[in-house]
Parts: structure tokens; C-alpha cells; sequence
């Protein structure tokens, strides 16, 4: 059973058909409509996550499709002791196509393992997040015209934030990226990560500072510094302000650089960047609606 | 130091000098009811020094195992005093419940039932990564 847990489930040609038949919803809603007429689609999400879940749920609507969904996990049959492959087990044969996030990395692995319909990978603790690379590489090829030759700078949480390691998965397929990665010491890649970077060759290096990687950026991908990450409240209260995005930071960077956030932001960017023409996360999560939707359509068979 | 040879049983051979107690607890020897021999330092043409492990029984040895702990290792099945077969061991793509995920945030912490698995990544490195949550496998 096609599932798709890391955004190397997919290939190439299939992330750009994505992107196109993305476009193509753009244009052309109604042609998607009724596409998954009759198709249920199941959430099971072990972690909250409003917009995430929210988005597929809007997508498979979109395309006329149904969707069920667990309550929250404390309350459903996890908190019973339940299995993951059970619950998938039993969920697919309710659902033509499961959607699952997870606190606990791997947990998506084992369940497209066990499941008996397509399942896709809504993030899985600091792991992986495919469909928000997916929503992340449709941004920035609509507003940089192309996803090659780039300059881009990953800002903030970049050892526990999946969708990070996810980009940096997508992008190094594509040729010429430069790559900065600004964090604080303590937030850096993982070695899996830095080896990965090696391993393909390209340019690549690390700061903790954003201010002097600014001018050189094409891309901006600012990531929050998550509570829920840290191991202990200290750490956590001593590092999230470090790296916020504000106006006077802006000042040096190009006029048509794309600023990028997976969202929900907490004080990262400053509000008062919102109105600036740069600033692309709002616009990320249509992106993002429009990319569940087609991969939806791929994994069902329908596109 | 004369130590008997092994009529049916098992010679594990060629293991690097000072790891023969890693082959004796990864492959469980101590369970065992024979004669076991744990040889430590002779000399190796080869190798200069070695260490050799005799087994007093045909025993089923898990050669996943022993390719993780060592690709180099030599296995002799001996049979009535005559080598039934010589196995050259490799480096397993696969490790299934030899060494476990320490990631406290990898599935395997909650979900005690699943094995542990790890995939070969870089065999020159010799380095292992959990099949679940990508994480490096610790050292031997």
C-alpha cells in the first residue's frame, strides 16, 4: 500500500506532478470538486495540531470527499493502551486513506507497516512532516519562479524541527541551492542532517546569526522554538527569543526575498512584518491546502 | 597453552584481539550447557594477534550477529573432526532486536512489542540507523 511517511516517498517527478496538478487547482476548483466523491478520509492525531488537521480536513472536502476523525488522544483508545498497528488495523477499514500525527517518532512507520489504505505522515514528533515540505517547496517555487539556484536560510529550531529536516530532504534534489542554517549552538542540525548535507555536495554553513546571513538570502524558512521540544522549562525560556524577525532585521535583505514560516508562529515574527510584500506564510498554508489535496488525488489513485 | 580441539561444534576464528568477550555476550554463550573456550591473543599471521572461540556443539549461531560485532570473523562447522563448512561473514543490511533504539522519543520507547531494527546506512562507517526515527545506533 502506497503511504507516505518522509518526503523521500516521493519522487522527484511526483513532487513536481504535485506542484503542477496544485497549480492547476488553482486555476481550475471546480474541475477538483467531486474528485473523491464517496472517499473518506480518517485523522488520527495523538498530538494537537489545529491547522495541520484542519488543512487535510479542507482538502479532501474541497474534493468532495468525507472525513472522520479521533477526538483528542487522551480520550480515544490510545489513552486505553491501544497499539498503533491496532488502530490503524481497525481505522482502515473505515477509511479509503488514513492521516496520523504522532508525538513519537517512527510512529507513522509502523503504521504504514499495518494500514490497508494510504497513509500520510502529518508529523511525527521531531522527525519528519512531508506535507509541510510539500506546502513549503510549492511557496517557494510560486513566488521565486523556480526552486533551483537559491539562497536559503533556515532560521530558529533546526535540531527538533521536522519541518526543516524535511525542506532540507526536498530541496537537495533540486540543483545549485546554497544553504545557512541560523541557530543557536544548542538548536543545530543533527548529525543525520549534517551528513546528508555532505553527502550531496552542496554549499552549506552555520551561523547563529541571522543579521549577517540576511543580505545573502533568497528564501527565509523562520521555524518556532518549541516548548514541547525541550526537555526541561529553562532551556526553553532561555532560548525562544533568541531569534525573532522583526522590520529593522529586514532592512538588509533583498526586496524580493520569501519569508517562510511552517506557522503556528509565537513571537519569531514580529506582527508588524506581516503587511510586508515578503512575507509568504499566510499564503503558505493555501499552498499547503492546495498540495494535501493533490496528494490526496495520488495516493487514492486518482490523479 | 593446549586447549582440546572441537569435534562437533563450532570455531569462531579471525575475531579481533580483545573482542571475544563482545561474541560471547551478543551471542548469548554463557546460556549455553557445553564447553565453551574463549582463546584470547594468539598469535595470527594475518592479524598479529586474535582471539578464537570454540563451541562443544553444532549449535544455530546468528551470523547477523556476529557480521555486526566483526564482518572479518570466520566460521568453521566442524563435524566429526573434519570442517563440514567455512562461512565469511558481512556486514547484515538489516539488524533485527541486536541493538536497541536509546532515542526517548523513537516509537520503539512506547511500543515495547516491536522489534528494534536498525538499516546499514555507510558500510565503510560501519553506522546503523534505527529503522524508526533515523537515529545513529550506538557503538558496539
Amino acid at each position: 500500500m502506497r503511504s507516505v511517511v518522509s518526503i523521500l516517498d516521493l519522487s522527484t517527478s511526483e513532487i513536481n506532478e504535485l506542484m503542477n496538478v496544485a497549480d492547476d487547482i488553482e486555476r481550475n476548483p471546480e474541475f477538483y470538486r467531486s474528485k473523491c466523491k464517496h472517499k473518506i478520509l480518517a485523522t488520527i492525531f495523538y498530538e494537537p495540531s489545529t491547522r495541520t488537521r484542519l488543512s487535510f480536513e479542507s482538502a479532501m472536502l474541497s474534493l468532495g470527499g468525507s472525513v472522520i476523525s479521533t477526538p483528542d488522544s487522551k480520550i480515544s483508545s490510545a489513552a486505553k493502551g491501544e497499539s498503533i498497528s491496532d488502530t490503524v488495523r481497525v481505522i482502515s477499514n473505515y477509511a479509503d486513506i488514513i492521516v496520523m500525527r504522532h508525538p513519537k517518532e517512527g510512529a507513522p512507520v509502523v503504521a504504514a507497516m499495518k494500514a490497508t489504505v494510504p497513509l500520510i505522515n502529518a508529523g511525527d514528533g521531531g522527525h519528519f512532516h512531508p506535507t509541510q515540505t510539500l506546502a513549503d517547496i510549492l511557496t517557494i517555487r510560486r513566488t521565486k519562479k523556480t526552486l533551483s539556484g537559491l539562497t536559503i536560510g533556515l532560521c530558529g529550531d533546526l535540531m527538533f524541527g521536522r519541518t526543516v529536516h524535511s525542506l532540507i530532504e526536498a530541496m537537495l534534489r533540486y540543483p545549485d541551492n546554497k544553504y545557512i542554517m541560523i541557530s543557536p549552538n544548542e538548536l543545530k542540525l543533527p548529525e543525520y542532517m549534517r551528513e546528508a548535507l555532505d553527502k550531496a555536495g552542496v554549499s552549506w554553513r552555520e551561523t547563529e546569526s541571522l543579521e549577517t546571513a540576511m543580505p545573502e538570502l533568497d528564501v527565509l524558512y523562520m521555524t518556532r522554538v518549541q516548548k514541547e521540544r525541550f526537555f526541561n522549562e529553562e532551556d526553553y525560556v532561555r532560548l525562544k527569543d533568541v531569534y525573532i524577525l522583526d522590520r529593522d532585521k529586514l532592512k538588509t535583505a533583498k526586496s524580493d526575498l520569501a519569508i517562510l514560516h511552517p506557522l503556528p508562529r509565537v513571537n519569531e515574527i514580529s506582527v508588524a512584518v506581516d503587511d510586508d510584500p515578503r512575507a509568504q506564510y499566510f499564503y503558505q498554508t493555501l499552498c499547503g491546502k492546495q498540495m494535501r489535496m493533490a496528494l490526496i488525488m495520488l495516493l487514492l489513485g486518482i490523479i | 597453552m593446549n586447549i582440546d580441539g572441537v569435534n562437533n561444534g563450532i570455531v569462531l576464528d579471525h575475531i579481533k584481539a580483545g573482542e571475544s568477550m563482545l561474541v560471547y555476550d551478543y551471542l548469548k554463550l554463557g546460556r549455553l550447557k557445553c564447553c565453551v573456550a574463549i582463546i584470547q591473543n594468539c598469535q595470527s599471521k594475518k592479524m598479529g594477534l586474535k582471539d578464537i572461540v570454540k563451541i562443544d556443539e553444532l549449535i544455530d549461531i546468528d551470523l547477523d550477529v556476529l557480521g555486526y560485532i566483526d564482518p572479518h570473523i570466520t566460521v568453521n562447522y566442524v563435524k566429526d573432526g573434519k570442517l563440514l563448512k567455512k562461512r565469511h561473514l558481512a556486514l547484515p543490511e538489516t539488524l533485527t532486536n541486536v541493538i536497541k533504539c536509546k532515542n526517548p522519543r523513537c516509537i520503539t520507547s512506547t511500543e515495547q512489542e516491536l522489534p528494534h531494527v536498525f538499516k546499514l546506512i555507510d558500510r565503510e562507517k560501519q553506522i546503523y540507523r534505527c529503522a524508526y526515527c533515523d537515529v545513529v545506533g550506538d557503538n558496539k
